[in-house]
């Protein structure tokens, strides 16, 4: 739970605002996706949370409890896989698990592989694996302490078209599984709205957060629906122009005869300037 | 065409390559000898060094100098290894440690280690323990500044790594500062052993009474270019074969990185 949090850079030639107000409550067990342009502060808002940024104004609350540093309770995957390069696959995951007995760590290293459905690449070398493999890896080890919370920085933004769609149905899998609470940063819209109970949208300089749309579509979700296409839109358009996207959305809406099978079921929140609205559909279908 | 042919032509390839040049220099130098272009007593014929080179093994002159210097190049090597590497761990790890000893190591690294002999000899005679004092300061440096250098190259990002897991002090430093050094560190050990051939034979050059060195100089004064070239060679190949031994270490330590090769694309 995150109230008026603020984060300011000192740049050579003044202080720059990167975050700016930012309030947001991930819920317990939830898929949050956290989009915005490249620069919007989305990356320092996903640090502050994990830890590695401790200086910042406002409150940040983990449980009750303000953040002052990284800990176990917060499992984190960067855009990079950050595999040690010197480690194999098995001693990259074991890494992350602080003392404990040899075979309990074999254990646990040996599920979480299986989980992420590497079994029988123990002994390679992270230069042999694949980057979607690589991936898997870093989420087995961010994984692996049990994290109360799993924070994912663009964590698929180097990966192929292909591989990123293989990874978000890979990571749906272990959030459907695990239930661990599951915080996504990232710029692709779609990835947002395929993965995300909710999308959090984030505007820039200063960064701060425009709105928060509920993505009520059952799992698994298919991109190319009527429904999954309006929402995103819905938040494309809120980026584009920083301002009407979601009312044009809704008169578009209107211009629907009601009672067609495939209008959404979507309801989007609208926090800031303007009113908070819903938009309603036929339900099921 | 089945692939071991395939690959045993280009392996045979390679030796050629890597043995083409030194064939031919020899072949030249055989030559100008047999025009007259070269006298005996300047450049001697390689001819007459394999004869010198197999009586000098066969009277058991060549293998006890050699051996000597080996030794001393071990000894001192390994006082540097030892210092050099834990010298530069904690200055690439303590900002405070680096600030207390650095204007003393950067007045010191310039020095020659041949401008330490005079020194060397006053504190420590002519005995062993002077060469190895020479050796010690040759390979010292280098040492210490792969060493620190690579600890200084750890990647930020796997420190926020070790953050976000919250990794204890002594694992983070063990598992990757110096797991990540560790290329920089073998480098380190490699230019080190290089100087420290180098300054064995230095020292021998000035003040010994066995050893390579010694023995390319006694054989100035008594005139014998073909046991100075001989003994030359030998340095040479010994070198090289220090080299090749270091490297292969490397290679087994060394397991999670492929080796660029000069190939493009």
């Amino acid at each position: 739970m995150i109230r008026n949090l603020g984060k300011t850079f000192t740049a050579p030639g003044g202080e720059i605002i990167a975050l700016d107000g930012i309030g947001l409550t991930v819920r317990k067990g939830e898929f949050l996706s956290l989009v915005g342009s490249s620069g919007c502060g989305k990356s320092t808002l996903l640090r502050i949370i994990a830890g590695l940024e401790t200086e910042y104004e406002g409150t940040v609350l983990l449980g009750g409890n303000p953040i002052r540093g990284p800990g176990l309770d917060r499992g984190m995957v960067f855009q990079e896989h950050r595999l040690f390069p010197w480690l194999t696959v098995e001693e990259n995951v074991a890494f992350a698990i602080d003392g404990g007995g040899g075979e309990e760590k074999t254990r646990l290293v040996r599920e979480h592989l299986f989980r992420v459905r590497l079994t029988g690449f123990e002994k390679a070398f992270p230069y042999q694996l694949s980057g979607g493999m690589a991936h898997r890896v870093a989420i087995a080890r961010a994984l692996v302490n049990r994290p109360r919370i799993l924070l994912m920085d663009e964590p698929f933004g180097s990966l192929d078209a292909i591989t990123r769609i293989r990874m978000q149905q890979e990571i749906l899998r272990i959030w459907e599984a695990e239930r661990t609470t599951m915080v996504l940063v990232t710029h692709d819209i779609e990835e947002a709205v395929y993965l995300g109970d909710r999308v959090a949208v984030m505007s820039r300089r200063p960064g701060t957060i425009r709105d928060v749309v509920p993505v009520d579509l059952p799992r698994p979700r298919d991109r190319s629906s009527r429904a999954f296409a309006f929402i995103r839109k819905a938040i494309y358009d809120d980026f584009l122009d920083e301002g009407d996207g979601l009312e044009r959305q809704q008169d578009e809406l209107s211009r629907y005869p009601s009672g067609v099978e495939d209008i959404p079921v979507a309801a989007a929140t609208r926090h800031g300037f303007h009113a908070v609205f819903q938009l309603q559909a036929p339900m099921g279908g | 065409m089945f692939p071991t042919t395939d690959f045993r032509r280009r392996a045979a390839e390679k030796a050629i390559q890597y043995l083409v040049l030194p064939a031919m220099l020899l072949a030249v130098w055989q030559v100008l000898f047999h025009t007259g272009f070269l006298r005996p007593m300047t450049l001697p014929p390689p001819t007459r060094l394999a004869r010198t080179f197999l009586e000098l093994l066969e009277n058991g002159q060549l293998l006890r100098h050699v051996e000597i210097s080996v030794l001393r190049v071990l000894e001192g090597f390994a006082l540097a290894s030892l210092l050099g590497t834990v010298l530069g761990v904690g200055i690439g790890l303590s900002g405070k440690l680096d600030r207390l000893t650095d204007l003393v190591l950067q007045l010191m690294k310039p020095i020659p280690p041949i401008a330490w002999i005079p020194m060397a000899i006053l504190w420590f005679g002519i005995e062993e323990a002077s060469k190895i004092f020479i050796i010690f300061m040759g390979a010292f440096f280098p040492i210490l500044v792969n060493v620190t250098d690579g600890i200084r190259q750890t990647d930020r990002k796997f420190v926020e790594v070790a953050r976000i897991l919250s990794v204890p002090r002594g694992k983070f430093v063990r598992q990757v500062v110096i797991a990540g050094a560790f290329p920089s560190i073998m480098t380190g050990l490699r230019v080190g052993l290089g100087v420290a051939w180098i300054c064995v034979v230095a020292a021998e050059l000035i003040a010994a009474s066995q050893g390579v060195g010694y023995m390319i100089m006694d054989a100035r004064q008594l005139s014998q270019p073909d046991v100075v070239l001989v003994g030359m060679i030998t340095i040479g190949v010994i070198g090289k074969l220090m080299d090749c031994a270091i490297r292969q270490a490397e290679r087994r330590l060394v397991t999670w990185k492929a080796p660029y090769r000069g190939e493009s694309g």
